[in-house]
């Protein structure tokens, strides 16, 4: 028998049992539509983390000062200035490839006009910007006499621009930061949150001394050249983690910290974070696809279950069929036919219905999601092979009756 | 004299139930020439049916030979026995055992679909036999919209049309009402003087009057082997007579 008559008798026998049919096919929809929304999501996921790596920079280390501890209590990190702006200016200096932004952080109070806002402040080197790969959107940057002359100057980002200014063309703007005026030199480029979602374009951007000395108001740290952080990009091509090696070993140097000593800084290779975020929205991803798998799985054995009650109603049709010249591999590819038809069916409409998902999710939720053809193409074939693996079973069973015993069924 | 058309030789047929063994067969030597019309005839439980099941090509002896056509089929393999019961048995049966939401013309054809004959000869054929069976206008028609007699003519047409070394009917007016089955055993009879050969199992003897030899088994054996004056159901018909 050619397939083309083995399908005819599968779909006459299917639409015998229309409901039955379409709840059995439901089992392999949800399944399928499951793994398809679910790997959409996931993908998503994981192409924003990747997004997020290719903004932040794939090179990028992250020096923060060390804990300091007091009397046995042992604060956390930054809690030690540690780390001064010289550590930075060698580390470009003496580290080929290296390039050092040293940065102050603290937070203050904005006021312009009637409006105020408050936002983290950076003090900072004229680095920070190529460091972080981060452009002004207008405006410029710290001139050398600014820094040198801790000038009241400040480049701002944009959500302060649209909490403070809203329309208003902020340069050459005065704000009160501390009751200090500072003038709005630049305004930089839209960054968007962070991978830990905090908004990265909240903030203010001066002179390193001019926050030490005028805002931050530390004159302990102002005497020591104290910096909280230090940014450090490796120039691409180079391996990230052989530099910061490199780094680490100036700075211990520079510390005088003995062999065995622990660090009195934390190094962080922030592609490193980026990689191992990467790794776990990965694992997220698989380990929805395999629990969307689990209701597929279901719905093969639902197939299972329809298709062994169909083969015991059908007994005699079984045995009649064998009495007018059937072989065993007819009877087994009749049944096998019928369940793979189902389970194709289902896998077909799943499709559909897992992509209108996807998209459902993405208008509805806001989230990223990514529909591949690979993804799709795995969930069809998935029910295809569920069909098979679950409809052998009834149809072996079929068509190994007896066919004087099926003959006589009641 | 040419070779029997059905051949046994002490044909056995054992089955187990727990411990006991059960003879349904004990020893049946039976020849049937082509173009007799037999009836099989026994109580239940005298191992007519075991009997039909083996000269229908359904079941394997546990002892003894059987040769259909002059080959010797009592050790073929489960699809060749297929091969078998496709091209060389066609079976009537009590219930019809149609293929319900079926078309008769395509109930007609399922031999031949496993014969792998080409789709446009199976239409022929199949349409050819129902129109032999007198069922022209009801090609398209579905069991459910065809009277008992009808069904049976559509399930003799199945049974006709790989054109079989011989027709086996097992009770084939057990579900028919007399008239019905005056008119079934007079197209048996008809098929029969065409030259076809007709085993009958059956129970009753008003139907087995119709045969030209009579087979009768009990405990598994073959008891009496008579030859038989057949009534004529045509004649019957025509005289407006009930069997």
């Amino acid at each position: 028998m050619n397939l083309v008559a083995l399908l005819r008798i599968a779909l006459r026998a299917l639409a015998v049992n229309k409901l039955r049919s379409a709840l059995t096919m439901l089992g392999i929809i949800i399944g399928v539509s499951a793994v398809i929304v679910m790997v959409a999501v996931g993908a998503g996921a994981q192409a924003r983390v990747e997004e997020q790596i290719r903004a932040l920079g794939s090179n990028l280390l992250l020096i923060l000062s060390g804990a300091r501890t007091a009397s046995g209590v042992r604060l956390g990190l930054g809690s030690n200035f540690s780390l001064n702006e010289g550590d930075a200016f060698a580390i470009t200096r003496e580290i080929p490839g290296a390039t050092a932004a040293p940065a102050v952080r603290g937070g203050a109070q904005l006021v312009w006009g009637n409006t105020n806002w408050s936002t983290a402040i950076y003090g900072t080197t004229p680095e920070y910007l190529p460091v972080r790969q981060w452009a002004l959107a207008e405006g410029r940057g710290f001139e050398p006499a600014e820094m040198s002359g801790a000038a009241k100057v400040c480049i701002i980002g944009q959500t302060v621009v649209n909490q403070l200014f809203g329309a208003t063309d902020p340069i050459g703007q005065t704000i009160r930061i501390r009751r200090v005026p500072f003038t709005v030199i630049g305004v930089l480029e839209t960054k968007g949150q962070s991978m830990m979602g905090t908004d990265q374009d909240d903030l203010v951007l001066m002179p390193l001394d001019t926050a030490r000395n005028r805002v931050l108001g530390a004159t302990t740290l102002a005497k020591q050249r104290a910096v909280g952080v230090i940014w450090v990009k490796v120039d691409d091509g180079l391996d990230t983690n052989a530099v910061a090696q490199e780094v680490r070993a100036l700075l211990r140097q520079r510390h005088r910290l003995q062999p065995g000593a622990d660090d009195d800084f934390s190094l962080r290779n922030l592609a490193e974070i980026m990689a191992a975020q990467e790794a776990s929205s990965r694992i997220l991803t698989i380990l929805l696809a395999a629990v969307a798998s689990v209701s597929l799985l279901v719905g093969g054995i639902g197939i299972m279950n329809i298709m062994l009650v169909s083969v015991t109603e059908r007994t005699r049709e079984i045995g009649l069929r064998m009495a007018v010249g059937a072989r065993t591999r007819d009877i087994l590819g009749q049944f096998l036919v019928e369940a793979v038809t189902l389970s194709l069916i289902g896998g077909l409409v799943g499709t559909l219905l897992g992509v209108g998902g996807a998209f459902a999710v993405a208008m509805i939720a806001g989230w990223r999601v990514l529909v591949s053809a690979e993804a799709v193409l795995l969930a069809v074939a998935f029910a295809l092979l569920t069909g098979v693996f679950f409809g052998f079973y009834p149809a072996r069973k079929a068509a190994r009756l007896h066919p004087v015993e099926a003959l006589r069924f009641e | 004299m040419p070779a029997p058309l059905i051949r046994t030789q002490a044909l056995e047929k054992i089955y187990r139930l727990g411990e006991s063994e059960v003879h349904a067969l004990a020893g049946v030597s039976i020849d049937i020439a082509e173009g007799e019309f037999v009836a099989v005839m026994g109580p239940s439980g005298s191992g007519k049916s075991t009997f039909m099941n083996l000269i229908g090509c359904l079941d394997r002896p546990t002892h003894g030979q059987y040769a259909l056509g002059g080959q010797d089929v009592s050790t073929l393999d489960s699809d060749a026995l297929a091969g078998m019961r496709n091209h060389s048995i066609g079976f009537v049966f009590q219930n019809f055992n149609l293929l319900a939401r079926t078309p008769a013309i395509e109930n007609v054809e399922l031999p031949l679909v496993y014969a792998g004959v080409p789709a446009p000869e199976r239409r022929v054929r199949a349409t050819e036999m129902l129109a032999r069976v007198g069922l022209e206008g009801r090609v398209h028609h579905l069991p459910s919209q065809l009277s008992g007699g009808q069904q049976q003519r559509v399930a003799i047409a199945r049974a006709l049309v790989t054109r079989p070394l011989l027709i086996l009917a097992d009770e084939p007016t057990g579900a028919l009402d007399s008239h019905t089955s005056l008119e079934l055993m007079a197209l048996f009879q008809e098929l029969n003087r065409g030259g076809m050969t007709v085993v009958l199992v059956t129970h009753e003897p008003d139907v087995a009057r119709f045969a030209r030899r009579v087979l009768r088994f009990l405990d598994g054996r073959v008891v009496a082997d008579e030859a038989n004056v057949a009534l004529d159901a045509r004649a019957l018909l025509a005289e407006g007579a009930v069997a």
